[in-house]
Formats: C-alpha cells, sequence, structure tokens
C-alpha cells in the first residue's frame, strides 16, 4: 500500500490549474460507495417486504390473526427505543464535526447501550414466542403436526423471525462497528476533520432504524384492532 | 527499460518478499484482473467440458455415458459455472478492472483494498460452489436457476450452491460498487462524462445493475435456504406458499444480468470499432445513452421469463411490450456501429473480426429473442431447443465471443507483446464454424417440439443433434488453439510497442504494459476519446502526459 502519495495538480491548456483526485483520502468516494451500499440494503429488505405483503394478500385473515398476538407494547418499546438511538447517533455525528469529541463519545455509548436494550427486549419476546412453541424450526410450524397453526399464520411468523432476525444481524454489526469506531476515535484515526467512519456508520444505523419503522407496522399493527374476529393463538 | 506492474505492486498487508504472496496480497487492479481472468477461463473450460459430455450424450437416442440423474446434475453444474463464475463476473472483472482506470487516467480503483477483498470472495464462492460436487448428496440437479418448490425438496445439496451463489453475488455487488465511485471519483481532469470511452460507459451502466439488481436474488437464496431449513412455506404451494413469487424474485435480478453481461460486451464493441474504421464512431451520445436505457428498461422485463408459470394476460402484455421496448436501444447501437463501418477504411484485424463476427451472432440471438417476447410464440417455443439456442447466440455469442474479441484487443496492452494473427484467425474461424453448427440446429429442433434440459429424445430429432454434435467438436477445437496461440503469444510473441493498433484512448498512450500505478503524470483530458484524422490517432502526448497535439 502506498502510505503516503503527493496531491498532483495538472495545467489545462488555458491555463487553468486542475487538482488530480487520487484514490486516497478521498472522503466523498467514501460517502458514495457507503450510500451505494445503504442502496443494496434497501433492495435487500425491499423484496422481503414484497414478499410480505404478497402473502399478506393471499392470507390476510391469518396475518391480522397471527399478528394480534405479537406484543405491542414491547414491540413499540422498541420502536421508541430506536429512533431515540438514531437521535443519539446523530447527535454524536455533529458533535465530533464541533470537535467536542468527549460528548460523541458519550453519545456513540449511549446508542450502543440502547440497541442492546433493543436487543435485549427482543430476546425477552421470541423467548416468550418459543415457549408458545412458536419459533423457527418447532413442530406448531410444521405442517401435519398436531398442533399445526396453519399455513397463513405459519407464513407470518416464518417472515416474522426471518425479517426481525435478519434486521436484529443488523444491529448487532451496528453494535460490533460502533465498538470499532470508538477504538479508532481513541487511536486518533477518526478526528473531527476525518469522520468518515463516524459519517458512514451514523448513516448505517439511521437505515437499520428506518427499516424497523416499517417492520413494526407491518407485522405489529396490522393485528392491533379487533375487527378482524380471527382466531388468537397461542392465548 | 522501466518496471511494469509484473515486476513491483502494492499488498494489502505488509511487504511479501515472494513472487506468490505478491500476487495474492496485490491491490493493484491489473493484476486483480489477471487473476479473475485466470480462474475464470479455467472454469469456463471445465464448464464447457460439461457440455461437451451432455453433447456426447445426446449424440444418440437412449443412454449412453451417463444416466439421467447425472445428465441433470451435469446441465446443473455447466449453468451454474458458466452463468455465476464465468458470464457475471465476466467482462467487468477482468477488462472492467485491468483497463477501466486506464482509461479514465486513474491510477487504481477507488476502494483498492475492497478490490482485493472482493476477489477472494469470489474465490471463496467458487470454491463452495463446486465442493458440493463431493460434498453431501452430489451436485445440485435443479438447473441454475434453482426454481422452487423442486429445489426445496430435492435430496442434492442445493444449499451449498445457493451459498455459492449468494457469495458470488456479493463479490459482484461489491465490484459494481467500487467501479460506480471509481468512475464517479477518480476520472482526469477534463473528462466530463461524455468524453468517457464507451466501454467505461457500459461499465458503469452495468456497475449499477449489479448493486440495485444482485440484493434481491441474494436475499432470494437466503430465503430459499431458509425454506429449506426450517419448511416456513414461502415458496412452497402445499404449505400456502407460491412458487411463482420465488421465479418472480429470481428473475427481478437475473433478467437484468443478462444486459449486466451484455452492456460492457457491447462496450467493447464501440471500442474496436472506431479503432479498426479508424474514425471517430458514429453517434457517440446516443451508444453511451442506450447502455444507460437499456439498464433501467431491463428492469422491468422480468416477468417475459413466466408467460407459462401464471400471470395476468394484462401483465404478460405489459412484460411483452416492455420487452420489445428493451430492443430499441439495442438496435440504435446496431445500427450506429454499421455506420461508424459505412465508407470506412476497415483494417480487418483478429479483434476487428470478433467483433464484426459477434455482431452477426448477437443479432441472430437478439432477434430470436424478440420471437420469443411474442406471448403466443413463446407458450410452443418457451422451454425447447429454440429458447436453448436463443440463450446462447445472445450470450456465448454475444458476450463471450466478445470477451475474446477484448482478450485479443487488449493483449498487446496487458502482456507487451503480440500474438500470431495468422493463427488467431484460423481459431476464430473454427470457433465461428464450430459455434454455427452447433448451435443453429436447435433452433429447428426446438421449432419442432425438441425440449431443453431432456436426457433422451425421439429417434427423428437426432440428425440435428449429430449436427450439433459435430459443431461442439469443431468449437471445442477451435477454443484450445485459441488459447494456445494466446498463450504462445504471451511465451514467445514480438514486443509490441504502446498502440500497436493505432488506438485513441487514454490506456494507449501507456507503455505496453503499463507501470504499476499507470500514469506518472495525469494527462489533462481535452478531446473526444475517438479522435482520427486521415487514419491517424489525432491526440499525441509527450513523455509527461502533456498534450502536444
Amino acid at each position: 500500500m502506498s502510505a503516503h502519495f503527493e496531491e498532483e495538480y495538472v495545467v489545462a491548456p488555458d491555463g487553468t490549474e486542475h487538482k488530480v483526485q487520487a484514490w486516497q483520502n478521498d472522503t466523498d468516494a467514501g460517502k458514495l460507495g457507503f450510500w451505494l451500499f445503504m442502496f443494496t440494503e434497501v433492495m435487500m429488505f425491499g423484496a422481503m417486504f414484497l414478499s410480505l405483503t404478497y402473502y399478506f394478500t393471499l392470507h390476510t385473515q391469518d396475518f391480522f390473526a397471527a399478528s394480534h398476538g405479537l406484543n405491542r407494547v414491547l414491540g413499540g418499546t422498541n420502536t421508541v427505543i430506536l429512533l431515540i438511538s438514531a437521535l443519539t447517533m446523530g447527535l454524536g455525528l455533529v458533535k465530533m464535526k464541533k470537535g467536542d469529541i468527549k460528548t460523541a463519545k458519550l453519545m456513540i455509548w449511549a446508542t450502543i447501550f440502547l440497541a442492546l436494550l433493543f436487543l435485549g427486549i427482543k430476546a425477552v419476546e421470541w423467548t416468550a414466542e418459543y415457549h408458545h412453541g412458536i419459533f423457527l424450526g418447532l413442530p406448531n410450524l410444521q405442517a401435519g403436526t398436531e398442533h399445526y397453526i396453519g399455513h397463513g399464520q405459519t407464513l407470518f411468523f416464518g417472515m416474522y423471525f426471518t425479517m426481525t432476525g435478519l434486521h436484529g444481524f443488523h444491529i448487532l454489526i451496528g453494535v460490533g462497528i460502533m465498538l470499532w469506531l470508538l477504538k479508532r476515535i481513541n487511536s486518533g484515526k477518526v478526528t473531527p476533520e476525518h469522520n468518515i467512519l463516524h459519517f458512514n456508520i451514523t448513516l448505517y444505523w439511521d437505515l437499520v432504524h428506518l427499516i424497523w419503522v416499517f417492520v413494526f407496522p407491518l407485522f405489529y399493527m396490522i393485528g392491533a384492532g379487533d375487527v378482524t374476529g380471527g382466531a388468537v393463538h397461542g392465548h | 527499460m522501466s518496471k511494469t506492474f509484473y515486476d513491483e505492486t502494492h499488498t494489502a498487508i505488509g511487504h511479501p518478499k515472494s513472487t506468490w504472496m505478491q500476487w495474492m496480497l496485490t491491490v493493484d487492479h491489473k493484476r486483480i484482473g489477471l487473476m479473475y481472468l485466470a480462474i475464470m477461463m479455467t472454469f469456463f473450460f471445465i464448464a464447457v467440458s460439461t457440455a461437451m459430455l451432455m453433447r456426447l450424450e445426446l449424440f444418440a437416442p437412449g443412454a449412453q455415458f451417463i444416466d439421467g440423474d447425472t445428465f441433470n446434475q451435469a446441465f446443473t453444474l455447466h449453468g451454474v459455472i458458466m452463468v455465476f463464475l464465468f458470464v457475471i463476473p465476466g467482462i467487468p472483472a477482468v477488462f472492467g478492472n485491468i483497463i477501466m482506470p486506464l482509461m479514465i487516467g486513474a491510477k487504481d480503483v477507488s476502494f483498492p483494498r475492497l478490490n482485493l477483498f472482493t476477489f477472494w470472495l469470489y474465490v471463496l464462492g467458487c470454491i463452495v460452489a463446486v465442493s458440493s460436487l463431493w460434498v453431501g448428496d452430489g451436485f445440485a440437479d435443479t438447473g441454475w436457476t434453482f426454481y422452487a418448490p423442486y429445489s426445496l425438496t430435492t435430496g442434492t445439496n442445493v444449499i451449498m450452491t445457493l451459498v455459492a451463489a449468494f457469495i458470488l453475488g456479493m463479490s459482484s455487488i461489491l465490484t459494481g460498487l467500487n467501479f460506480l465511485v471509481t468512475i464517479h471519483r477518480l476520472r482526469a481532469p477534463g473528462m466530463g462524462f461524455f468524453k468517457m470511452p464507451l466501454f467505461v460507459w457500459g461499465i458503469y451502466s452495468t456497475a449499477w445493475i449489479q448493486v440495485l439488481a444482485t440484493p434481491v436474488v441474494g436475499i432470494t437464496l437466503i430465503l430459499a435456504i431458509f425454506e429449506k431449513y426450517f419448511g416456513i412455506g414461502i415458496f412452497d404451494p402445499s404449505k400456502g406458499g407460491d412458487p411463482v413469487l420465488f421465479e418472480h424474485l429470481f428473475w427481478i435480478y437475473s433478467h437484468p444480468a443478462v444486459y449486466l453481461m451484455i452492456l460492457p460486451a457491447f462496450g467493447v464493441v464501440s471500442e474496436i470499432i472506431p479503432t479498426f474504421a479508424r474514425r471517430e464512431i458514429f453517434g457517440y451520445r446516443t451508444i453511451a445513452l442506450s447502455s444507460a436505457s437499456i439498464a433501467g428498461v431491463g428492469y422491468l422485463v422480468w416477468g417475459h421469463h413466466l408467460y407459462t408459470s401464471g400471470m395476468s394476460d394484462l401483465a404478460k402484455t405489459i412484460f411483452s411490450f416492455l420487452t420489445f421496448f428493451v430492443a430499441v436501444p439495442t438496435g440504435v447501437k446496431f445500427f450506429d456501429w454499421v455506420a461508424t463501418l459505412y465508407k470506412a477504411k476497415i483494417v480487418f484485424s483478429t479483434p476487428m473480426l470478433w467483433a464484426l463476427g459477434t455482431l452477426i451472432t448477437f443479432a441472430i440471438g437478439g432477434l430470436t429473442g424478440v420471437t420469443i417476447a411474442m406471448i403466443g410464440v413463446d407458450i410452443h417455443l418457451q422451454d425447447t431447443y429454440y429458447t436453448v439456442a436463443h440463450f446462447h447466440y445472445a450470450i456465448l455469442g454475444g458476450v463471450v465471443f466478445m470477451l475474446f474479441a477484448a482478450m485479443h484487443y487488449w493483449f498487446p496492452k496487458i502482456t507487451g507483446k503480440m500474438y500470431s494473427e495468422v493463427k488467431a484467425k484460423i481459431a476464430l474461424l473454427l470457433i465461428f464454424v464450430g459455434f454455427n453448427v452447433l448451435w443453429f440446429p436447435m433452433f429447428i429442433a426446438g421449432y419442432y417440439g425438441m425440449p431443453r434440459r431432456y436426457f433422451d429424445y425421439l429417434p427423428e430429432f437426432e440428425v440435428y443433434h449429430q449436427v450439433a454434435g459435430i459443431g461442439g467438436i469443431i468449437l471445442f477445437v477451435g477454443l484450445v488453439y485459441m488459447m494456445w496461440v494466446l498463450i504462445q503469444g504471451w511465451r514467445k510473441g514480438e514486443p509490441c510497442g504502446s498502440n500497436p493498433w493505432n488506438a485513441t484512448t487514454l490506456e494507449w498512450h501507456l507503455p505496453s504494459p503499463p507501470e504499476l500505478e499507470n500514469f506518472p503524470k495525469t494527462p489533462y483530458v481535452d478531446f473526444e476519446p475517438y479522435e482520427y484524422h486521415h487514419g491517424q490517432p489525432v491526440v499525441k502526448f509527450d513523455e509527461n502526459y502533456k498534450r502536444i497535439s
């Protein structure tokens, strides 16, 4: 790796001088690249939302019934937690840019704490569902077994565990890269002037919380009303 | 003589002494491209051999050499290797890597270490893909499309192939991301988007497809894996799921993927034709923008793979018209190329012959594609040899032949040497004759109802299979001979100098092979990519890359 490079300038025929953009120290490239990576995340979750929506049209009543059994208090709490965590992460970046590294680090720690809180609540939810016999691979979700909950509800819970699982995985990755960010800040590699890593991780966290903003209503809220009259399983 | 990129390199970690480790850890885009080429060509010949095995089996009706199950695995292996390991990385991974940064006056791609990581991801994907030949209950027998519900119920090791396709998809996404950022950020001063060579436009349009379409198939494969493990019914009709959803999600990626394959190939044609016609390309902007519009419209045509799978008539009609529409920008390109050739003093060197021949084979592939875009006709021709022949005329006779054209065109730049033009033309002749003898009878056999992927057939189809079999042998000999000619050229060829073809784009102003960081001094680009005057390139640089004419 060429550790050092020299800024290069070329002179156009009209005498003006132009800076040659090198791949080294290219903050805008880092931002652009990460935005593109965010697009891939949107497309990936987008395909899952598409599948979910399609099956909602096929098994509407089953989806209402299955959704009715989810814990809206815990899910809602988690939504609030993620919204606040997006705020703390964003404030951290603002503070970093202003040179207040101490507060910036505090904000990152706060985000990590909120992320772990989110995962903890998620674990409580999943555990409860597991004890009701509803989890990927359990017999209640296998066609032909005694307490099979039916095609529609199985699809609902299958998508629920897949999507919240994949989202939780993104949260976990987020915690990991935030710890890495703190290490880079401590070693002086991320500074108020060179904050591209901080910027990109903030962007990542914004997307992760935004996905949850769509996950929450599509799984938890569709069964909130009593109008469906569908059978509630597991309670 | 100054040092070239073969003599020295930058590495991702440390300063390894051994040449081997210097290659394995290199972040130089040229070396990474060459390593892609080596692995891809190896897999290409493995997949060609698999195809030859199937042709041999099909030479006569009934079972001769392999049984039906092995045949199913053989066409799956052929498809998986050709599509995921060879054609999709294809021209971008090799020539996008080696040539694109040279063309825009950059010293490397924007993220060189990511580039190396992407390469190793590709290698990992290859290993996972082929290892299921020996691990588990045999290689997948689903065809490369992994259609549900069969892929969910077969006992073969589909999961490993799905994982491999996912990893290769990630590799493809990151390549596209890297190229997009590179093209946006690292163009030499003065080079606006409409001063870029058209190959760069092809790579640019492709990169958007790689970034935006690949994640869809990635998650689809993950869902299929989940379905296979947990049986939640996502694609399983016996559990309330819908297998057609799998087909939609699969083709939302995989149809744009064929444009992902062909757009860089069109870019290669757009480089070769002005070079050997010795004149400015006709309709530069229309070619550039047609690449972008093919990438855009190509997103919206996936449904034509599902005419017989169960879709509303309205949806079929819309997809059919959109599919016709995507032929328009392709036609624009063709007419631009032909207009460039009109009244030009054409130099018939090997790359030019490859390009011209491919225009014909791809035109056949493209136009037969329009016939099966018609809903009624497709009901008859779907899943027959007609479709197979169309696909291979478009992809082998279009993309892969253009990859070969690119190999011949940029060979002197990459190696610094010249292959034997006479021998290369003989190889080309063998390949073209073999190719047409192999595939053209399949149009007829398919029209008369020979279904694809069948291990056995009715006796009246024997003649088509035998003609195709002979064509296959000629093609195979031609391919081996072509590789031999190129390798001999690399080993023993005459030094070629920096610009043997009298070409105009930036890479031809560099020494062959180029130095480690390409441009010791960056040029200022105040010229069009293909400026000729009386058959000679207009733009010349002095040794400091300052323009002198």
